[in-house]
């Protein structure tokens, strides 16, 4: 089912002073093709939970319309939505069983939707077997690993087939290889069923590796939305490149003087635009190690991690928290001459951005 | 080292164990050995022989029968009734935002009242005197009806008192508890209930009580055993002379043998104690096994 979010603002009085008003979505305007596995994104506090509720429908918005498909949905209870909900505990009740939990929703349908209770237990085997804890039926969640209570909990949100799927921080509560394994898993019950998903989660890489389209949020305010790797390649701002990617993206302060780039007196290319003062971003695998390169970086050390070989080094202009880190090939010869490393920069893994309003400037 | 541990151990538990043996251990065989010693005489300390007589007596006694009777109908009556409304008020209490506060002080001052300040605030509302039947029978009469002797009249009547006096004595440890513990259910259940369709009754009968039924079963046996144990409230109520009034309980007829004026039979005491021990242990351990076997399902 398609999801369209038109104008969508939710506001809150703040809990701390009444006459204070907190924006936590803040004018929400975008469509979700259907079937798609969407990731929201962005740091913790930025509205992403509220916008799962909003969708769910355990929040009223405060303007704005949501609509599935063509149907408005804005003032439907959560249960005439049609929507699944994965809570980021999972909240699978303790006193049930395995199948009692999964079977709860079906109990709750009246009128026409009534089921028998072969056909409930049939529904229920189904999406068990879909998650694959079809033979944990009778276990109580407390008898669960994390990864097998997350399954339950999407069992759950999947048995009455919704047309949209909401996941709240699914992984958050996964050790770091189960998080793997799930996320696959996630991946591929969305494939399965073909239900428009969205899931919320903090940690980009997560978002990249399983979304069809991931939208970035920052302080209730939609950054940007698109295909993991074009958002990755073409950030809007300069926020979504220090967002996306470990390691992060390397700012500098830079200058266009007379249609060049400069980063202190190196010039590390041509710009077409007017002269300012700009932030440059360069990727870690921007950096191509070359003993003529442009820009000039004071050699720290060398570390390697797995199959990353990351440079590590110093820059007077660099503003990112950390020092200048390249990744290059392993089998790359490092020359540092006098304690200076020199780089050429990848076009297309380097961005400018302006000082002004923090947004990307086309090289 | 184990066997050093061992006497470590029991060292340290020493002064808990020496409490729990001279005032609980000691005084309840010595209350076994009282009861079965017939013929006890308190002045010369002697007795003439050993036997089950003075249980025998104690059961034949229409006054013991009498608050056999009256405890377990305050018993049966106000342990359900009471553990019910505090239910009701504390759900109440979890919905409302406002005031939440001052209501939750308002139902929690009882519990911090006087016993006997409560009795006279209920002899007000409910004693005949020489110049008025009691406020609540200035309601009775508004409403058309007759005066009813609370106090000293029928045997219903004094149970009906009996009865709202013992709950409304309860209910602000109940309520205490189960807002408590209504509150410790983390709301995230009730979104899940919420998504679902879940209507508010299935919610609280599927998810909310069988979260809260641990406080529940611990509200039921404490009261259990509290109900059975009840003597200063009747006082209160009806004053010394509980075995005319007809409203003696069980610890009260205990407390006439050993001290009232139909007192010195410690003999007749002991066995009352014991069979009154006898019953609350039988009945709670029927609890214990009724809400583990919930529990478990």
């Amino acid at each position: 089912m398609k999801i369209v979010l038109e104008h969508l603002t939710k506001q809150f009085i703040s809990r701390h002073d009444a006459n204070e008003i907190v924006t936590a979505v803040n004018d929400f305007d975008f469509e979700i093709p259907d079937g798609k596995l969407v990731g929201l994104l962005g740091p913790s506090g930025c509205g992403k939970s509220t916008t799962l509720n909003l969708i769910c429908g355990l929040e009223v918005p405060t303007e704005g319309k949501i609509y599935f498909g063509d149907l408005d949905v804005t003032n439907l209870p959560p249960e005439n939505r049609g929507v699944g909900m994965v809570f980021q505990n999972y909240a699978l009740y303790p006193h049930f069983t395995v199948r009692q939990n999964i079977v709860f929703p079906l109990e709750n349908l009246k009128g026409e939707e009534k089921m028998t209770r072969e056909q409930m237990n049939e529904k229920a085997m189904e999406v068990a077997k879909l998650v694959q804890i079809d033979t944990l039926m009778e276990r109580k969640p407390s008898e669960l690993s994390g990864g097998q209570q997350q399954r339950v909990a999407i069992a759950r949100a999947l048995v009455k087939t919704p047309g949209v799927l909401l996941l709240d921080e699914p992984l958050s509560n996964l050790d770091a290889r189960l998080r793997l394994q799930t996320r696959e898993q996630i991946r591929r019950i969305q494939k399965e069923t073909g239900i428009t998903t969205i899931f919320v989660t903090h940690d980009q890489e997560e978002a990249m590796s399983i979304s069809d389209l991931i939208i970035v949020m920052k302080d209730g305010v939609m950054q940007q939305m698109g295909e993991p790797q074009d958002v990755y390649n073409h950030p809007v701002n300069l926020f979504v490149a220090k967002f996306l990617g470990t390691p992060a993206i390397n700012v500098f302060d830079g200058e266009i003087k007379n249609k060049k780039l400069y980063i202190g007196d190196d010039c590390i290319g041509k710009c077409d635009a007017d002269d300012q003062e700009v932030y440059v971003g360069i990727r870690p695998e921007g950096f191509i190690p070359s003993e003529k390169g442009s820009l000039k970086c004071r050699f720290d050390r060398i570390e390697t991690t797995g199959r990353d070989t990351s440079v590590v080094c110093h820059n007077e202009h660099c503003i990112s928290d950390e020092d200048v880190r390249a990744i290059v090939d392993s089998d790359e010869k490092i020359v540092h001459k006098d304690g200076i490393t020199r780089f050429d920069l990848r076009k297309g893994k380097y961005h400018i951005f302006s000082k002004k309003d923090e947004k990307v400037i086309d090289a | 080292m184990h066997n050093k541990n061992n006497l470590k151990g029991w060292l340290y538990l020493l002064p808990a164990l020496v409490f729990v043996g001279v005032f609980m251990v000691y005084p309840l065989i010595d209350v076994m050995v009282y009861s079965v010693e017939e013929g006890y005489n308190f002045a010369s300390q002697s007795y003439n022989g050993v036997g089950l007589y003075n249980y025998s007596y104690v059961l034949h006694d229409p006054y013991f029968l009498q608050a056999i009777k009256n405890t377990f109908i305050l018993v049966m009556i106000t342990v359900p009734l009471s553990t019910t409304i505090a239910l009701l008020i504390s759900l109440a209490l979890n919905s409302i935002s406002k005031l939440k506060d001052l209501f939750q002080t308002i139902f929690f001052l009882p519990y911090v009242t006087n016993t006997l300040a409560v009795g006279l605030v209920f002899m007000i509302l409910f004693k005949k005197t020489a110049y008025s039947d009691g406020l609540i029978n200035m309601f009775v009469n508004l409403f058309g009806g007759r005066s009813i002797d609370f106090i000293t009249g029928s045997y219903s009547a004094k149970m009906f008192v009996m009865c709202l006096y013992t709950i409304w004595v309860v209910l602000p440890f109940k309520i205490l508890i189960l807002t408590s513990a209504l509150a410790s259910v983390p709301k995230v259940y009730y979104s899940a209930a919420e998504v679902d369709g879940t209507g508010s009754f299935r919610t609280f009968y599927k998810i909310t009580l069988p979260m809260i039924s641990p406080m529940i079963f611990y509200l039921v046996i404490t009261g259990f055993i509290g109900a059975f144990k009840a003597y200063s409230d009747e006082v209160a109520l009806f004053g010394t002379d509980l075995n005319s009034a007809g409203m003696n309980t069980i610890v009260g007829y205990i407390y006439d043998m050993l001290y009232g004026n139909s007192g010195g039979y410690p003999s007749f005491a002991s066995a009352a104690a014991i069979i009154l021990f006898a019953i609350v242990l039988t009945i709670t351990v029927i609890n214990l096994m009724v809400s583990r076997k919930v529990a478990v399902k």
